[in-house]
């Protein structure tokens, strides 16, 4: 069926079922490959995109209730909140393998536009969802904090 | 992945003279590279550029050089997290005396020798056994150092000037009297003409700027932190179609008939096909492919499959523990004697669980095939085997199989399998289907962690004693699947019996021990097993370590110095224990709280010394650590900040194993199907503090990839012992269990 879906400010319409995750639409249909696909059940949150803001795992959203929503993914991510956490994380050096670090980017940069200064326990509650098998978790916490300080101290550049 | 047992490899893997061996393997290549049968020198074909020097790149196999100035190297080794996008690049711009800014690193293609593994005799290649950068110390040190030599004398050539006083630095060419200068990218092409030197010599390690240096940024971060990145599962060609594949629900099963009616019947399935491992259902995009899986009917024939479960296995294991049945790994005096008269004595029975890999992209890989040609973009680890399989697969011959290495998303071993099972598939489907489109296999999240390839289901039985002249002996018997057993690498591997992958590393390797057994019952079980982040030393270093700590208390000696006190002729643990210690204020009293305790553990894998102090709180039957102070002995640290990352990135993935890890069978179907029963580490479980130290050293690199994993397990096990006086001898740790059996 033909589905209107609003992905970084471009509308899209396409024909595609109606119980098709999101996840998919955004990626084999507008081969917007950065939102990645882990595991399906919204267990691992490398689907993590934004829905009017709010982080939310793909894999399980289906198109239909997507549509008239305002969806970010990685590629458009764009918010201060988002540059801060991209910048910290390259200055981090966070990623190792990097399958997981889009969703870990878009929880990220979602806690902070909601928490500007979270805490050790915010980080946990907010990041569970995310697996990292290389463990990076370290530098996450790390990257989550030094974003925070960037944001108040100024807007941080586009990595 | 382990392969320093490869007889070819024995004179690289412990370090005998790797100059000269490099060397004349790096001239070797070098000389095929100018007959013109690999990737070599290639002379420009361009005109001139400004000032009359000749435009055009300087094409080496490992490097390449751009009139752009970017400097380009040759990978042969897939990035999968460990950081080797990093570290070869490091290697190639230090003796290239270039500037950290202009490096680029890209995939080379699937070709032996050129892009052979040196730690196994060059002749496959492949990403594993944590020695990417130890094999290609030498070659990169060479291959930066002649392409330097290179761009100086064409300096020399264009400026009128000796070489011997020009100057090279942060990637530009200078000739202070001349008052000339060039950087790398203006002299490509003209350099690209200079004969290949036969001699370069290399800097010495002193006057190192880039190895070495803490601050150095990786390649990647960039691209993985933006969703620019691509991996297998991003590549998107034209008219490609998506499969998955139905896999028999035992290990052993074969299809014996189906029913595609239903599954063709679904929107967008284009195709069901069988191949060897199961039967694809093809479709225009995942979700349709998937769906149409779920439609899909297939009868089974199992009378070959694996039927017992976990527990039924456990047990057989058990009994064989206590058969004659065995092969001996280790036999050191008597140890038989050294029991019977022993003061003090200690057993222990130890279990560990098959595991999944689950690297967080699922398997995945593209094929295009045409009539005398094969492509396959994929994160391979194991191209030479993969080459072949594919071939096999598709029936055309291994160099008419062209392999696109991509960065993985992670793999920990799982990619390297003998029978390449995803790369194989990908290729039955696109001859299956008659290479009428490109195809990309997807494997889902549930096909990754019931799809076997695990690490081997252990039990070790082990008994220690200490006599009264204080002498340690030690008896233990292990038995696990062995994983080279019924491959082509049987052959290479196995020694006197002896899978080394199952059973490497154990006490009497790592302690000063004149009195030891180790023994080795491998069962033939159909569960298929893989090597896993540090291979056997997964379970052979926590029974080791945890014996050993067990001693130590029963002789009522703290654990480090009771270590130190055998490790006379192991200097290189000496120095990361006591380093460890050190940072962790091991000599300071810890913590008298209740259910705090601290728990040490050292072990050498990979050429490297690990050594980690854990600190954990219990609460109830909840262990969280806290912090690990750990301390590596790697040889010289290439790239210091990618040591610490891979330290930090092992103890995760080990304490992953050592709390949840767990693949269990019931009558040979596989129990857990996706991250809810598989657990893994988050980030709320993962210690909050994680200190990293290196230990200084001057001996060539050896491996970081896989050694931080095998301390972590058994130093938070001796940790959980101070607290609370449980031991931990099963994997993942059930401390309700474990009380419940000391009742």
């Amino acid at each position: 069926m033909s589905i209107k879906l609003t992905v970084n400010g471009d509308t899209r319409e396409l024909d595609i079922d109606a119980d098709m995750p999101l996840l998919w639409a955004i990626r084999d249909h507008l081969q917007l490959t950065g939102t990645k696909f882990g595991c399906g059940m919204a267990l691992c949150g490398a689907c993590t995109v934004h829905i009017d803001g709010q982080a939310t795992r793909s894999c399980v959203t289906p198109v239909t209730a997507a549509q008239g929503k305002q969806i970010t993914t990685i590629e458009g991510l764009s918010t201060a909140a988002g540059r801060a956490v991209q910048a910290a994380w390259i200055g981090l050096d966070v990623p190792q393998c990097g399958y997981c670090q889009s969703g870990q980017v878009m929880s990220a940069a979602a806690l902070l536009a909601a928490n500007p200064k979270p805490s050790d326990a915010d980080i946990d509650a907010a990041m569970a969802g995310n697996i990292c098998r290389c463990a990076t978790y370290v530098r996450i916490r790390g990257a989550i904090h030094q974003a925070a300080e960037t944001l108040a101290t100024g807007a941080p550049a586009a990595p | 992945m382990y392969f320093r047992h490869i007889e070819d490899a024995a004179a690289l893997a412990v370090g005998r003279s790797p100059a000269e061996l490099s060397r004349r393997q790096f001239l070797k290549l070098t000389t095929l590279a100018g007959s013109g049968l690999t990737l070599g020198m290639v002379l420009p074909g361009c005109g001139t550029g400004p000032g009359g020097a000749a435009a055009g790149p300087l094409v080496m196999p490992f490097v390449r050089i751009a009139p752009d100035n970017t400097v380009t190297v040759i990978s042969k080794h897939l990035e999968a997290g460990q950081g080797v996008w990093t570290g070869l690049p490091a290697i190639v711009a230090e003796e290239l005396d270039a500037s950290w800014d202009q490096m680029r690193v890209e995939s080379a293609p699937a070709q032996v020798p050129m892009y052979g593994n040196l730690a196994m005799g060059g002749k496959i290649q492949l990403t594993g056994g944590s020695t990417a950068v130890a094999n290609s110390w030498q070659q990169l040190r060479q291959a930066g150092a002649t392409a330097r030599a290179m761009l100086v004398a064409a300096a020399a050539k264009a400026w009128a000037v000796p070489a011997s006083e020009i100057k090279v630095s942060q990637g530009v060419v200078s000739h202070t009297g001349a008052g000339r200068k060039a950087t790398f990218g203006e002299l490509a092409g003209s350099a690209a003409k200079e004969p290949v030197p036969t001699q370069v010599s290399l800097k010495d390690p002193a006057a190192f700027s880039i190895v070495g240096n803490e601050k150095l940024p990786r390649l990647d971060a960039r691209a993985k932190s933006t969703g620019k990145q691509q991996f297998a599962i991003d590549v998107m060609l034209p008219g490609m179609m998506t499969a998955v594949v139905m896999r028999p629900p035992r290990f052993g099963g074969k299809v014996s008939s189906f029913d595609a009616t239903k599954a063709r019947a679904v929107a967008g399935v284009i195709d069901v096909v069988q191949i060897p491992r199961g039967v694809a259902v093809i479709g225009k995009d995942m979700w349709s492919a998937k769906k149409g899986r779920e439609a899909l009917s297939v009868t089974w024939d199992e009378s070959g499959a694996e039927k017992r479960g976990t527990t039924q296995l456990m047990k057989e294991y058990h009994a064989l523990s206590r058969s004659k049945e065995a092969v001996t790994v280790t036999q050191r005096g008597d140890v038989e004697a050294a029991l019977a008269h022993a003061v003090k004595r200690v057993e222990g029975e130890f279990e560990f669980p098959y595991l999944a890999h689950a690297p967080m992209e699922p398997l995945t890989a593209v094929c295009q095939l045409s009539a005398d040609k094969c492509e396959i973009w994929a994160g391979c680890q194991f191209q030479t085997v993969d080459q072949a399989n594919a071939a096999a697969a598709v029936g055309l011959k291994p160099e008419q199989v062209s392999i696109n290495t991509l960065a993985a998303g992670g793999t920990f071993g799982r990619r390297a399998n003998p029978e390449s099972d995803y790369i194989s598939e990908v290729a039955s489907i696109a001859k299956a289907t008659g290479g009428k489109y490109p195809v990309r296999l997807i494997w889902t999240r549930e096909d990754d962690i019931t799809g076997g390839r695990y690490r081997p289901l252990n039990y070790h039985r082990v008994t220690a004693a200490i006599g009264k002249d204080g002498k340690v002996a030690y008896r233990q018997r292990v038995v696990g699947q062995s994983i080279v057993a019924g491959t082509p690498f049987a052959s290479m591997m196995i020694k006197n019996g002896v899978d080394p992958t199952a059973v490497g590393g154990s006490a009497p390797e790592q302690y000063d021990l004149a009195d030891a057994h180790v023994s080795w019952s491998p069962p033939t079980v159909g569960v298929p097993v893989l090597w896993w982040r540090s291979v056997e030393n997964t379970h052979m270093a926590f029974s080791k370590e945890v014996m050993i700590d067990e001693l130590a208390h029963a002789a009522r000696q703290d654990p480090v110095a009771f270590r130190l006190a055998l490790l006379g002729e192991h200097p290189r643990h000496v120095g990361a224990l006591k380093l460890a210690a050190e940072k962790a204020g091991w000599d300071s009293p810890f913590s008298k709280e209740k259910g705090r305790g601290r728990g040490v553990a050292v072990h050498e894998s990979f050429g490297s010394v690990v050594a980690q102090v854990a600190e954990v709180t219990v609460s109830g039957d909840k262990i969280t650590v806290d912090r690990v102070v750990c301390a590596v002995d790697c040889g010289i640290a290439v790239t210091p900040d990618v040591v610490k990352a891979q330290m930090q990135s092992g103890i995760g993935y080990g304490l992953s194993a050592a709390l949840y890890g767990k693949i269990t069978l019931t009558d040979g179907h596989v129990d857990q199907t996706n991250f809810h029963q598989y657990q893994v580490l988050r980030i709320n479980d993962m210690p909050r503090a994680i200190e990293v130290y290196i230990v200084p050293s001057t001996n060539p690199p050896s491996g970081v990839g896989e050694p931080g994993t095998p301390p972590i397990a058994p130093a938070v096990a001796n940790a959980v012992r101070a607290a609370t006086g449980i031991r931990l001898h099963t994997l993942p740790f059930d401390l309700a269990a474990a009380r419940r059996a000391r009742a």
